[in-house]
């Protein structure tokens, strides 16, 4: 029996989504966008949005999503993927635009207009991948790194009095009247991949029904920014992360 | 809409402009001497009959994203604001020049340098002229010295810049921001349909809609070979600008013994002085640069031959000036005259400059 007869026969499991290419990624090893760009890839294809989407990539390890997802992007400047998400959507309400940030760009740079945007109830889906770490230039702090953690520009841990404290933003998302959907998931298992994807889901479907933002933040592992073997990473993120960062809902969706 | 007669400021003038031109998106914020715009976009309401999108943003910087996004659609959006607000927007200026996107950005100056003051000024000619932002760009500069010209700039932008596929720039004043005049206003027309705007940017990142391949709209290229590659094409592009799309105008060009070369609204300060020596038998001339970039050196170059000197004026402390210089290739008096930090001269004190300035 060869590989496409065992497939015939209905035992297949798991494919690469349609609209992921095949094609060697730039992450390394244990990172965590590899799943979430499975993640959207799969729920774009079933919710019917490939014609319609329009996804706006980040400045930060995650510049080359377009490389990735078989859907139209734009590329942002670092930190302004919400602002130009604003107006990809205003300008035609019937696209599925969403923002693929990671921390420094969405929490550190693009603070002000990742709250703006939300605040306004803009009907995009924020995606935010939280590993406390600036992973493109090396490994230095970012605004949600963690009090004591060790960084390229931080080498003897994060201090609160000099780097001031790490910023908790998705709960302050959470309080603004425009989001209609704030959740908070991980990618380190099959079970959270699986929560993480009906959260997405959940997110899409939000945004397309007019509801206003909404926001999911994926805390994430940065196995090389940390200098950990990716099953340490994610042995450090829930020991370490996830008390700074609980998983869960912070609005669930009405 | 019909053709329309109307006495309005030159800020107005392009929210109307804007709403007929068929518009897709206006992102901005507000800033003195230019805040006309957005407010009388706000009020005209357009969104309920053109469909426009009118969006007050958080900060100039988030407008001009906003606008590098809608442009990246394939959509026709603007911003405005005045000089501090500009500045602000340079990084954004630069990725759309990068993505090759047209837009249009229209900076009402005010004095300089800092917060300065909201007074008329010309101060922003190096930075709209000579890039701005980082890298080798370059925008298509036009100059505004009357209401009507501030109307049909907006329509003029936006075809150059769809055209080349590169960023456009009103560079006024805020003489010719704030002024009133008579202005005819076009006829509406209608914003282009999807389909329309599919087939005339095949490159918009628009959403797939049945397309075979994706469009992604970006600036960055890892390879700098292929990032070399980029940049010439950029630059194959502003040379066939330069070859096509200079304007200007001159007055009293052929018999003139002098020449006056001035942008905006001090052009028109210029010609009065001009009209003053002429009674005294002075002949002057006048060249107005109406594109900034690409700059009118060819035809300055030509009238430079006959004249005995040139008194750039300007409302600085001399930048186009540098622009003259390099467009006179003999030994020619080139002088400046200008004020700064919002003073504007009457045609008097430029008439006195240009005769102390020649001895005359």
């Amino acid at each position: 029996m060869d590989q496409n007869q065992i497939i015939e026969q209905g035992t297949k499991v798991y494919s690469r989504p349609r609209l992921m290419d095949d094609r060697n990624m730039h992450y390394c090893p244990g990172c965590s966008h590899g799943v979430v760009h499975k993640l959207v890839s799969e729920i774009l294809d079933e919710m019917g949005l490939e014609d319609t989407a329009v996804g706006i990539a980040p400045v930060g390890c995650a510049v080359f999503a377009y490389h990735y997802i078989d859907i139209d992007w734009v590329e942002a400047a670092h930190g302004r993927a919400p602002a130009v998400a604003t107006a990809v959507k205003r300008l035609d309400p019937s696209r599925a635009v969403f923002t693929y940030q990671g921390d420094g760009d969405l929490a550190a740079i693009g603070t002000a207009e990742t709250i703006h945007a939300a605040n306004r109830g803009e009907n995009i889906v924020i995606i935010f991948i939280n590993n406390g770490i600036y992973g493109m230039t090396g490994g230095q702090m970012a605004p949600t790194t963690l009090e004591g953690m060790k960084t390229a520009t931080t080498p003897y841990g994060r201090r609160v009095e000099l780097n001031g404290y790490p910023l908790n933003i998705t709960p302050l998302l959470a309080m603004l009247p425009g989001t209609s959907y704030v959740t908070r998931q991980s990618v380190h298992t099959a079970a959270s991949v699986r929560k993480c994807k009906s959260a997405l889901k959940k997110a899409f479907e939000a945004v397309m029904a007019g509801k206003g933002t909404a926001v999911v933040e994926v805390v994430s592992t940065c196995s090389s920014g940390w200098k950990m073997s990716p099953a340490k990473a994610n042995e450090w993120m829930e020991e370490n992360m996830f008390p700074a960062y609980p998983l869960g809902d912070l609005k669930p969706l009405e | 809409m019909n053709e329309e007669v109307r006495l309005m400021k030159g800020n107005e003038a392009i929210a109307h402009a804007a709403i007929r031109y068929g518009v897709d998106g206006y992102f901005g914020y507000p800033i003195t001497p230019q805040s006309e715009i957005l407010e009388t976009l706000e009020a005209e309401m357009p969104w309920e009959t053109t469909g426009m999108v009118v969006l007050q943003a958080e900060s100039e910087v988030s407008s001009i994203n906003m606008v590098y996004g809608g442009a990246s659609t394939g959509a026709a959006v603007m911003t405005s604001s005045s000089s501090p607000g500009v500045s602000l927007m340079q990084e954004g200026i630069s990725y759309i020049a990068a993505a090759e996107l047209p837009a249009l950005i229209v900076n009402v100056m005010r004095g300089g340098p800092g917060l300065g003051t909201i007074h008329p000024s010309q101060s922003d000619y190096f930075q709209a002229t000579k890039g701005g932002g980082h890298g080798d760009y370059h925008l298509i500069v036009l100059a505004p010295a009357t209401v009507q010209e501030m109307a049909d700039f907006v329509g003029l932008g936006f075809d150059l810049a769809f055209k080349y596929r590169t960023p456009a720039m009103i560079l006024a004043d805020g003489i010719v921001g704030q002024m009133m005049e008579k202005v005819v206003l076009p006829p509406a027309r209608p914003r282009r349909t999807p389909e329309q705007i599919a087939k005339q940017c095949p490159w918009a990142a628009a959403g797939k809609h049945k397309r075979q391949h994706r469009n992604v709209v970006t600036s960055l290229e890892l390879d700098s070979a292929i990032m070399e590659k980029n940049n010439e094409r950029f630059q194959r592009t502003y040379a066939e600008i330069e070859r096509n799309e200079v304007r200007y105008e001159t007055y009293f060009t052929d018999d003139c013994d002098y020449l006056m070369v001035a942008f905006g609204s001090v052009a028109r300060i210029c010609l009065k002085s001009i009209e003053e020596a002429r009674k005294r038998g002075v002949k002057i001339g006048l060249v107005r640069p109406v594109t900034l970039w690409p700059f009118p050196y060819d035809a300055i170059s030509q009238i430079a031959e006959h004249v005995k000197g040139i008194l750039v004026v300007e409302l600085n402390a001399g930048q186009m000036i540098e622009d003259v210089r390099l467009a006179v290739s003999h030994d020619l008096p080139v002088y400046h005259f200008g004020r700064m930090g919002g003073i504007v001269p009457n045609p008097l004190e430029v008439l006195n400059a240009f005769t102390q300035k020649f001895n005359l």
